[in-house]
């Protein structure tokens, strides 16, 4: 049987104050070594699932195991199973790479050596060498994107939890991250996926899974659930199971 | 401790390369502490080494008037400034209001006879109770004669008006006794009183010494230094609740604090790191201002700031006075949403507890409804602590009783950070 890198079982939730719940019975996982995409129009629950998944917010009922770790925010050893690059730029942009790189390292639990090699492997594999010792505040907006993946990586996590990584990138930028995240994927990480490049994502992904209103709709290997659909490509199996209507609903 | 030795690094690194972060926490206070010294030590020169500019109207043609004049001078308090007799009082209240002077006096037509006329009727009184012949004590003094009257610029201090009124009072009382005591010796001797006996009587007033209390028995006398260092000090510590406070809502706001909240290090450990840099901050805040204090206000032609004898009490004093400091931006920090409110709290909280502290009046000068609540003030007992050391001249042993206020309040204020991140689940 295939290790399971994500096993969300009986999910319930519900943001704090409101009486609609956001999942209800929510039940999927994902196999280790996958590229899982998890895709959906906005308000469906994308980001509050991911959020879950990664112990940003906590829940009452059901349970969400990374890796056969039960997901406690007071865990930290979970918490060193998986990395995060959220779509927001989530660094310090008065440092440099190098310090950026130096402090989440320290404080995705590597000791200084480990540190220092690792910030040497992925300022070579990201181009940013030369840059190393300039403030990022001064970087154009493909580099800074490779900053926030280099940090979501430095530890080698089994699980990458990717929320829009390309965001506002050139065609060049995305390509060289697409083509480093297949790399870590070669080498065994786990990719949780989430975006609205769909043409991306199906570059990338193996899985995937469309959700709507905080149901999965469908969850299949990419390529079943195009031969089941009849469907071309992602856009257009998008489009035939969460419809063509604007949902202006919050996630 | 290497997580949090790679924390305060990085905290050190944002603090260094935010230039206007440290012109506000380092070149502000030491502003303050220059400007408000060099006020402050204006007035205390005014009242007590320059001598207060004085119009005087001096509309009388008799002797009375000329030695109340010179009476006047030898207080030495003023700087006189004569008028032409001629000139009004609507003339003499102009110059003052274009500030030719803060205080007018105007002496009468008749002082010197009315003053003898006064004069005359105290010298029969008492020769008559005497059971001399004193004569008649009834008549003399006109009903509608003018007094000496003084005109004060309304910018100057009730407590400075009063110094003024006392000094003038006694220069009056002192040519008052002078016509009364020559009159007496004259009814009674029929002859006049030498000028050194006068002199005698008059001005062999036993002596005031005044001496500052102290701890380790040094007189010297408190300056305006010693009063404003350390309390604007301590200000400066508190005002960095403006960089800290607001810099941790700066962080809880951004995308570099969700990605903290998914790493294995719990989130306490950034507001250890960010209390033991701003803590160094502190220090180096008190280390900077107290040395400007003691080395460059000489320069500057301010009182050299006086270091206590016990420099490692002051040490002491000054980490907890910094770590509560510290403490409170943190609570801040924690409780605000936004960083308006950091900043908005931080800064009109702060004024308050220095009010309500004693730094800007003396806590023994306000309303004894105030004397409990000035307590809750940390700034009062780090006042309180620091004036037990510069200027009562004590040892950290004298003032522990401060210390153990404040150590209480930074405990409290640490409860409430702690209770502020378990209830935003950051704990």
């Amino acid at each position: 049987m295939t290790p399971l890198a994500i096993d969300i079982k009986n999910l319930d939730f519900i943001y704090p104050g409101q009486s609609a719940a956001i999942f209800s019975n929510l039940s999927f996982s994902v196999a280790a070594g996958s590229r899982f995409g998890l895709f959906g129009p906005n308000g469906a629950g994308k980001t509050t699932l991911m959020n879950l998944m990664t112990g940003l917010l906590s829940f009452e009922t059901g349970s969400i195991q990374i890796a056969g770790r039960e997901i406690n925010k007071n865990d930290n050893g979970v918490k060193k199973l998986f990395g995060f690059v959220p779509q927001e730029l989530s660094f310090y942009p008065e440092l440099t790479p190098v310090e950026n790189l130096q402090f989440f390292g320290a404080w995705s639990g590597l000791n200084s050596d480990e540190i220092k090699q690792r910030t040497a492997e992925l300022l070579q594999m990201l181009g940013l060498l030369d840059v190393r010792n300039k403030p990022v505040e001064k970087f154009s907006g493909g580099m800074k994107r490779r900053i926030n993946l280099a940090i979501g990586v430095i530890h080698q996590p089994e699980i990458l939890f990717l929320d829009e990584p390309t965001v506002g990138v050139d065609v060049q930028t995305r390509y060289a991250i697409i083509d480093y995240l297949k790399e870590l994927n070669k080498k065994g990480t786990t990719l949780i996926y989430t975006s609205h490049q769909l043409n991306e994502a199906e570059d990338l992904c193996d899985t995937i899974a469309l959700i709507d209103k905080g149901n999965i709709m469908v969850h299949d290997k990419l390529h079943h659930l195009l031969h089941m659909h009849g469907q071309r490509g992602l856009e257009e199996l998008f489009l035939d199971v969460t419809g063509k209507n604007y949902r202006n609903k919050h996630a | 401790m290497h997580k949090l030795i790679a924390t305060i690094l990085k905290d050190f690194r944002i603090l260094v390369r935010d230039k206007i972060g440290l012109v506000l926490m380092f070149g502000m206070p030491v502003l303050l502490v220059l400007v408000i010294t060099k006020i402050q030590n204006s007035t205390f020169e005014l009242v007590n080494k320059n001598k207060i500019e004085l119009l005087v109207a001096n509309r009388d043609s008799g002797k009375t008037s000329m030695d109340m004049i010179s009476a006047i001078k030898k207080i030495g308090m003023f700087k006189l400034i004569h008028v032409p007799n001629e000139e009004s009082d609507q003339q003499l209240t102009d110059r003052m209001h274009t500030k030719d002077a803060l205080l007018a006096l105007i002496i009468p037509e008749d002082f010197s006879v009315q003053m003898a006329a006064r004069t005359k009727k105290v010298t029969a009184g008492a020769l008559n109770s005497f059971g001399l012949e004193g004569g008649d004590t009834l008549n003399s003094i006109a009903k509608n004669a003018d007094p000496v009257t003084l005109y004060y610029h309304p910018i100057l201090e009730e407590s400075f008006r009063k110094s003024v009124q006392g000094a003038l009072h006694s220069a009056l009382q002192m040519v008052e006794s002078k016509q009364v005591l020559q009159q007496l010796y004259f009814s009674i001797t029929e002859k006049p009183l030498s000028a050194s006996m006068e002199n005698e009587l008059l001005n062999n007033q036993s002596p005031i010494l005044e001496i500052p209390i102290s701890r380790d028995g040094k007189r010297s006398i408190p300056n305006t230094s010693q009063h404003n260092v350390p309390a604007w000090t301590i200000f400066a510590m508190f005002f960095v609740v403006l960089s800290l406070g607001s810099g941790i809502v700066r962080e809880k706001l951004s995308g570099s604090f969700t990605r903290l909240r998914t790493l294995p290090t719990p989130y306490w450990l950034a507001l250890v790191s960010k209390q033991l840099t701003y803590l160094i901050v502190t220090m180096l805040q008190a280390v900077l201002i107290f040395s400007i204090g003691a080395w460059l206000f000489p320069y500057m032609n301010l009182p050299a700031l006086d270091l206590p004898a016990d420099l490692p009490g002051l040490c002491i004093v000054s980490f907890f006075c910094g770590w509560c400091a510290v403490s409170y931006a943190v609570c801040v920090g924690v409780f605000a949403e936004t960083q308006e409110q950091a900043n908005g709290f931080g800064a009109v909280s702060i004024v308050i507890l220095a009010a309500l502290g004693g730094l800007m009046v003396p806590s023994f000068a306000m309303p004894d409804s105030f004397q409990t609540i000035i307590k809750l003030s940390p700034l009062h007992w780090c006042l309180e602590a620091y004036y037990g050391l510069f200027l009562e001249r004590g040892t950290l042993q004298h003032v522990v009783t401060s210390i153990i206020p404040i150590i209480g309040i930074t405990l409290l204020f640490q409860v409430l950070i702690y209770t502020g991140l378990k209830r935003k689940n950051l704990l």
